[in-house]
């Protein structure tokens, strides 16, 4: 298998509604400041792979058809990559496959939404028969796992709010953020009306017109990248949405693509290994359930590093310095925002939300009902 | 371009004419089939990959309960591309490229009865200058037709004579048009189906089949989206996926083309440099039966099955996209 690294990263500006730009418009975007980053034009580039979720979202089927000019893919091998909210990550990782088959050198990929183009809560909720209703959008699904959680690892109350203020200060020193609410604190976060108890208004993710876009490649074609990010490992895993028995808190498709993550990566302390985090959080209490989803903490006691600061900017384990998707969600590219904020930390160019030192860092996407996993390991030294 | 060696050792499919199961009940009988039939259950998968497109039903994550269906219990690596499953086949070879897993299971379903097909298809072209047109499939399949036509590239007699010869019907330049220039018997005949394709690589190939279909050389290309940015007559992406699959030359026995217009025959056929020699579609191709989302998987599957049957080569076209705007091209051989 041959090494891959990113070596450019690009994504927009992040809003609930761009309507200053084309569908077209808003991926180019995120693509040409992948490619200044990479130093690279269309024409260095072998393949394209794009993703996003459902075509439902803007009401266009199979977009990347029409997109094909926007992302410079004429003429060239180009892909689309669906598989519900992990989308993003496993978008990054059928674009590294690409590069470590031997097949290209030099792949673009992107990850978009533009969910003002209509309404994601509501494309989520139709019932269909002998399928678990989502009722009121992702938040109505998982609202019930949130509380099975909190029962199971009696946390306390408040540890929602506190990752919800981490992530949201977190967000004020990211310049791509969507939201920002510089007078956030855990009283403001705790007044928000309750949405699908127990997740505030304020505990979850905001719906985000926006793209994200990476330049991967092989060692010998780096170009005058001297700061990649090496692939040290990536892995996905689903399993089936419904069956008796079935544990949807901590789910094992999650912990299995961890494990075989670390083994990939030769990890074998999670913990001490890994220097920081971009992990899926769209609604708060989902990060401590991550965290011992993936072996960061004991079962039951995720909720710890969250309350102790393991989590927080100053914390050994940084999570979501970028904000995360609590702060920025454009569904199909949150993936893939996670994969490169952690390519950014350890290239060292995350700027005012950089983790001094980063040397692993990990990138992790989830979608479905907590059941597809997409997730990757990025080294500042070649593996 | 891949080196190590993986072949097509299964396929099965069912097509009907309409559904009257979802798609997990059309599923599970051709995965159960694609499996058994060389001994395999999904536990001795190592990578799964689909093709589908929400559009076909008209609601999101078409594809998320088929996860149901392949009783992905322990959890399974897999991927889906919202593709044709052709497309899901060319991730899995590149995924066996890696080394470390030698099997793949590739499948796709479609069931274009759910709604009317052609004219959704139209919320596939640009949203803001081509879509708010509402050309639908059949008018942008006569459009590049008429094209074929004024080009001298084929006639409405050899249409109906192809048409004839996939839909093994008799078929005449005197039947009504459907959309001038296109009469019926041209265009595709859309079905409900799904299919699965089981690759294998090196000594496993060889242990699971007596006669793999190795896959030679594996390549698909895209052109641009408008129809006035590129050439109707001439497919070029068709040409640069053939040059990277090696199948200009080839010398196939047979060719499996995913032409849904009997005119995309003739143009393909010449894209590909097929000789006089060369079998086209004998499967019947899309003319005879279209499971939207599938057929490309399926031109996959019953060129390999000429290759398990005695074929030393084959080729197989699979597309996306208004008149053939995206291109995949793989050359398969005995050994």
């Amino acid at each position: 298998m041959n090494r891959c690294a990113v070596i450019g990263i690009g994504q927009t500006r992040h809003a609930a509604k761009r309507d200053d730009v084309s569908l077209a418009g808003l991926v180019r975007e995120a693509a040409l400041r992948a490619l200044a980053d990479a130093g690279l034009g269309f024409s260095d580039i072998d393949a394209v792979v794009i993703g996003k979720a459902p075509d439902t979202f803007e009401g266009v089927m199979m977009p990347e058809l029409y997109l094909a000019d926007a992302l410079g893919a004429v003429g060239k091998p180009m892909m689309r990559v669906h598989t519900a909210g992990s989308v993003g990550g496993s978008t990054a990782i059928v674009a590294a496959h690409l590069v470590q088959a031997g097949v290209h050198k030099r792949v673009l990929t992107v990850a978009f939404e533009k969910q003002s183009e209509s309404e994601a809560m509501w494309a989520l909720s139709p019932k269909f028969p002998f399928q678990p209703p989502l009722l009121a959008g992702a938040g109505g699904y998982f609202a019930p796992l949130v509380r099975s959680y909190i029962r199971r690892s009696g946390a306390p109350p408040e540890v929602g709010i506190k990752v919800s203020v981490k992530d949201r200060k977190n967000a004020l020193k990211n310049p791509y953020a969507h939201l920002l609410l510089p007078d956030i604190s855990d009283e403001v976060v705790e007044k928000s009306p309750m949405l699908w108890d127990p997740i505030r208004y304020l505990e979850t993710c905001p719906s985000s017109d926006g793209a994200a876009a990476m330049v991967l490649a092989a060692e010998d074609s780096l170009g005058g990248v001297t700061n990649p990010a090496w692939v040290l490992a990536s892995e996905v895993r689903s399993e089936p949405t419904m069956f008796a028995g079935r544990d949807q808190v901590n789910p094992r498709a999650g912990r299995d693509c961890a494990k075989a993550l670390y083994a990939g990566a030769g990890i074998t302390e999670p913990r001490r290994q890994i220097d920081v985090a971009e992990v899926y959080v769209p609604f708060s209490w989902f990060e401590p359930m991550w965290m011992e989803n993936l072996g960061f903490a004991p079962e039951n006691e995720g909720w710890r590093l969250t309350l102790d600061g393991a989590t927080s900017m100053t914390g050994d384990l940084p999570i979501n310095p970028s904000g995360g998707v609590l702060s920025t969600n454009p569904i199909g590219a949150s993936g893939m925002i996670r994969f490169a904020e952690a390519a950014m930390q350890v290239r060292g160019t995350a700027g005012a939300h950089q983790v001094d030192g980063a040397k692993i860092a990990m990138g992790h996407a989830y979608g479905g009902a907590s059941q597809f996993f997409a997730m990757w390991l990025v080294g500042r030294d070649k593996p | 371009m891949g080196e190590r060696e993986i072949a097509i050792v299964s396929f099965a499919e069912v097509i009907v004419e309409r559904s009257d199961r979802d798609d997990c009940e059309l599923l599970l009988p051709v995965l159960k089939r694609a499996l058994g039939d060389v001994g395999l259950t999904q536990q001795d998968i190592g990578f799964t990959v689909s093709g589908s497109s929400d559009f076909l039903g008209g609601r999101p994550f078409a594809f998320v309960m088929a996860t149901d269906v392949l009783g992905a219990w322990p959890p399974i690596r897999e991927s889906h591309v919202e593709m044709d499953g052709a497309f899901a086949l060319y991730e899995a070879w590149v995924r066996l490229q890696h080394g470390d897993l030698d099997t793949a299971l590739v499948f796709a379903f479609g069931r274009p009865s759910q709604g009317p097909l052609h004219d959704v298809m139209s919320l596939q072209l640009d949203p803001y200058y081509m879509a708010p047109l509402r050309p639908d499939a059949l008018s942008l399949g006569a459009l590049a037709a008429r094209a074929a036509l004024d080009a001298g590239l084929t006639s409405e007699d050899e249409l109906a004579r192809i048409a004839g010869e996939r839909r093994g019907v008799p078929t005449s330049t005197s039947e009504p048009y459907l959309r001038e220039p296109l009469r019926a018997h041209a265009t595709p005949t859309l079905r409900d189906g799904a299919a699965a394709i089981v690759l294998a690589a090196g000594d496993g190939a060889r242990a699971l089949s007596k006669r793999p279909a190795w896959i030679r050389g594996l390549d698909h290309r895209i052109e641009p989206h408008s129809l006035g940015a590129r050439s109707l007559t001439r497919s070029v992406s068709t040409e640069q996926a053939a040059r990277g699959a090696g199948a200009l030359g080839f010398g196939a026995d047979v060719a499996e083309l995913h032409a849904r217009f009997a005119h995309e025959e003739p143009l393909l056929s010449r894209a590909l440099e097929l000789p006089a020699s060369t079998r086209v579609n004998p499967s019947g191709g899309a003319l005879a039966q279209d499971p939207v989302m599938v057929t490309g998987l399926c031109r996959l599957g019953h060129a390999a099955r000429a290759v398990h049957e005695g074929a030393a080569r084959a080729i197989a076209h699979a597309t996306s996209g208004p008149c053939l705007q995206q291109n995949l091209v793989c050359t398969l051989e005995a050994r």
